[in-house]
């Protein structure tokens, strides 16, 4: 009695071993579902490897003439040049290929979310049951460190990009249904009816009013869901996802600064670069108001 | 006269049991004891009326009388409790979700108090939009934008958009796009209480303008007696969900059925209200050309004037004899023709009274009221301008 009171460390007669249960879950999941998961796996993986084989099939300096225009269209030429110069020296790192590869998980989980998340976001405006579930979900999401993620990911999907994308997918689509929904409640509701009194249907309204008002309130949405997936994709390097995260992982383990730097700064370099450019980006959709 | 929308017993509840609060409402409790009891407002209670064919109907009251919840009964973006609106003789509250799209679409357009531009469409993108919705192939509905933007008086802005115009422009901009659609029926709500009172007068003169040349049936909606009073062929008051009164403005202003009206108008500025055909009367003297001198001075001196109109056998207005030029010339053997006098004011039977003022005071002769031809319809003395005004 004394000792299970007083004794600095948790008492060994109180064990409750819960892992057993979730394991039996999943091996239950696993052969009931399990071509379920095989299907989504497939579509997955098929998706990221065409957009990476497209990233390295298009030529380094194609890629850096995209940049470059991208920077002088959104921003201005300067920075469309210095964002080409800092991509280059990614490249000169000897790290294109491994950059292409956090690239294209990155798109893939951003593609995903928008796909999944704008729907949603719109859906949860006109269906209060549907709010009053998501919206506790993501604040609950929001509040979970990435890292989390990755245990249902591996569990259900093993090791390898295909998690990756899973589990940067759901950390990163948080901003992306919330701005939605919040871009489509703030349409001004005079606009709404005068959109009805001409006798607009609700997709009507939807895609000629609603959307294009709430378009730089969802666009500032991408921009936060690109930079959650491109800081989650880093992460994934321990569950085996390729690229630049994993370089910085293999380096932690080696103590290999030169090699741990280089990569550091990589991926730094490519946040600054994607949120400037989708920044660029929401700023000119703004729309006009009153 | 064709009556166009028909109202009758119109109920509006909001909150979540409307139905079962529309029992409470017919058990005789008020629309206080309702909100108290129940939580459920009375929007509008057992509203009926009509309104005719080409005809500018304008409901007035002040906030919160439930004005907006009854004009938008009208396109049904409140659906009613109860009661109906016919429009062409069809029930729409009955109609279903795709005859209500179609009405909407081809027979009434709205005009919103803050004007409901599209900000993200230009000014001719936004008048195109209900002819958009309609499926007017391109070309034409930016040709019939084009030429009502012209007709509001706003060529040129077409690739502008509503942010860059001032608010006049943009009601505009609402009055084009609303009327680009060529509804049988125009919905205004307050369209013109957000403009600052020098462009509100413009607004009104324009659409009275627009109204003449388009014959639509306008109801309008307004919280302000002297713009109900200038624009409405017939004026509906209303208080706390409730029409008080409907009547001309001359009616209302004459017999105003209760305190609560009373009060209303005595805010009304008369003098934009009464017009000269108001206040004339026709004289019991009156002299034609082809009478004699002897004739006009016996029409004077009964009637105990001193001047008198004298018109042609068309009742044209020929001029005016005073009776001391009247007896001078019957002495020098003079006509009538030769003393005529000419120095008096006319005026249309249209004009405001705060028109005539200047008139009035200026002039040592009635005011003589003419029509387009000339014709003479009678006269207007100082002292009725004056009390017209009072
Ligand atoms: N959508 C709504 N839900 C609940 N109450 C409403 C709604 N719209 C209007 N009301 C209430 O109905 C009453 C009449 O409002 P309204 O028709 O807007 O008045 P007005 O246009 O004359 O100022 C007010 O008490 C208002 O609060
Ligand atoms: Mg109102």
């Amino acid at each position: 009695m004394q000792q299970l009171l007083f004794m600095g460390s948790f008492p060994e007669a109180i064990t409750f071993k819960v892992g057993i249960y979730v394991d039996w879950l999943v091996k239950w999941l696993m052969h009931n579902f399990g071509d379920i998961f095989n299907a989504i796996s497939d579509g997955i993986l098929w998706v990221l490897l065409k957009i990476e084989e497209f990233l390295l099939w298009v030529p380094w300096w194609g890629i850096l003439l995209v940049i470059f225009l991208l920077g002088w269209r959104y921003k201005k030429i300067t920075a469309g040049l210095l964002y080409a110069f800092l991509v280059l020296l990614i490249g000169s790192f000897g790290l294109w290929g491994y950059m292409m590869s956090t690239l294209s998980v990155v798109l893939t989980s951003v593609v995903i979310s928008l796909i999944v998340g704008i729907p949603i976001g719109i859906l949860m405006t006109y269906k209060d049951k549907l709010e009053i579930i998501v919206k506790p979900t993501l604040d609950a999401m929001q509040t979970m460190p990435g890292f989390v993620y990755l245990i249902p990911a591996v569990l259900l999907f093993g090791m390898g990009m295909v998690p990756a994308v899973i589990a940067t997918t759901v950390y990163a689509i948080p901003p992306v249904i919330r701005l939605t929904n919040l871009g489509i409640k703030n349409v001004s509701k005079e606009m709404v009816e005068a959109a009805h009194s001409f006798g607009s249907s609700n997709w009507q309204t939807l895609y000629k009013v609603q959307l294009p008002q709430a378009l730089p309130t969802i666009m500032t949405g991408i921009n936060q869901t690109t930079m959650m997936a491109l800081s989650m994709v880093v992460i994934c390097s321990m569950i085996g996802a390729r690229g630049l995260g994993m370089e910085v992982l293999i380096a932690i383990n080696r103590i290999d600064i030169a090699r741990g730097f280089e990569s550091g700064v990589s991926i730094v370099i490519l946040a600054i670069i994607i949120d400037r450019i989708t920044q660029g980006i929401v700023n000119r959709h703004k729309v006009p108001q009153q | 006269m064709t009556v166009k929308v028909k109202v009758e017993n119109l109920t509006k509840i909001f909150g979540r049991h409307p139905k079962a609060t529309l029992k409470k409402l017919k058990g005789g409790l008020t629309k206080e004891e309702i909100l108290k009891q129940t939580g459920h407002t009375v929007g509008i209670n057992n509203v009926s009326f009509d309104v005719n064919d080409g005809e500018m109907f304008v409901i007035m009251g002040l906030s919160g009388s439930g004005k907006s919840t009854l004009i938008r009964c009208l396109n049904m973006l409140n659906v009613p409790t109860e009661g109906s609106i016919e429009v062409n003789g069809e029930d729409i509250v009955k109609y279903n979700k795709q005859e209500l799209r179609e009405f909407r679409q081809k027979k009434v357009a709205m005009v919103f108090q803050h004007f409901g531009l599209l900000t993200h469409r230009t000014v001719i993108r936004n008048v195109e939009y209900g002819l958009e919705i309609r499926g007017v192939p391109k070309e034409e509905r930016y040709e019939k934008a084009k030429n009502m933007l012209a007709t509001v008086g706003l060529e040129g802005w077409e690739d502008k958009y509503p942010s860059e115009l001032s608010g006049g422009m943009q009601q505009r901009v609402g009055l084009a796009r609303a009327l680009a659609n060529d509804p049988d029926i125009l919905l205004m709500d307050e369209p013109f209480s957000a403009l600052d009172p020098l462009i509100r007068r413009d607004m009104q003169l324009e659409l009275l303008d627009i109204q003449a040349k388009l014959k639509k049936t306008i109801i309008f909606i307004t919280h302000d007696v002297n713009e109900a009073f200038k624009l409405g062929d017939r004026v509906a008051v209303m208080k706390d969900g409730v029409i008080e009164q409907i009547g001309t403005p001359e009616e209302i202003l004459a017999n105003p059925v209760n305190e609560y009206i009373e009060n209303f108008v005595q805010d009304v500025d008369k003098s934009k209200v009464v017009q000269a055909k108001h206040i004339l009367f026709k004289p019991s003297a009156l002299v034609s050309i082809k009478d004699g001198l002897k004739v006009a001075v016996k029409e004077m001196k009964t009637n105990g004037i001193s001047s008198v109109f004298v018109v042609d056998s068309e009742r044209k207005l020929r001029g005016l004899v005073t009776i001391d030029d009247t007896i001078k010339a019957m002495q020098d053997g003079k006509t009538l023709k030769d003393i005529l006098i000419k120095d008096y004011f006319t005026t249309d039977p249209e004009t405001y009274v705060q028109d005539l003022i200047s008139k009035a005071s200026s002039s040592k002769y009635p005011i003589a009221v003419v029509d387009e031809t000339d014709k003479f319809m009678g006269i207007i003395m100082r002292v009725s301008v004056l009390s017209a005004l009072t």
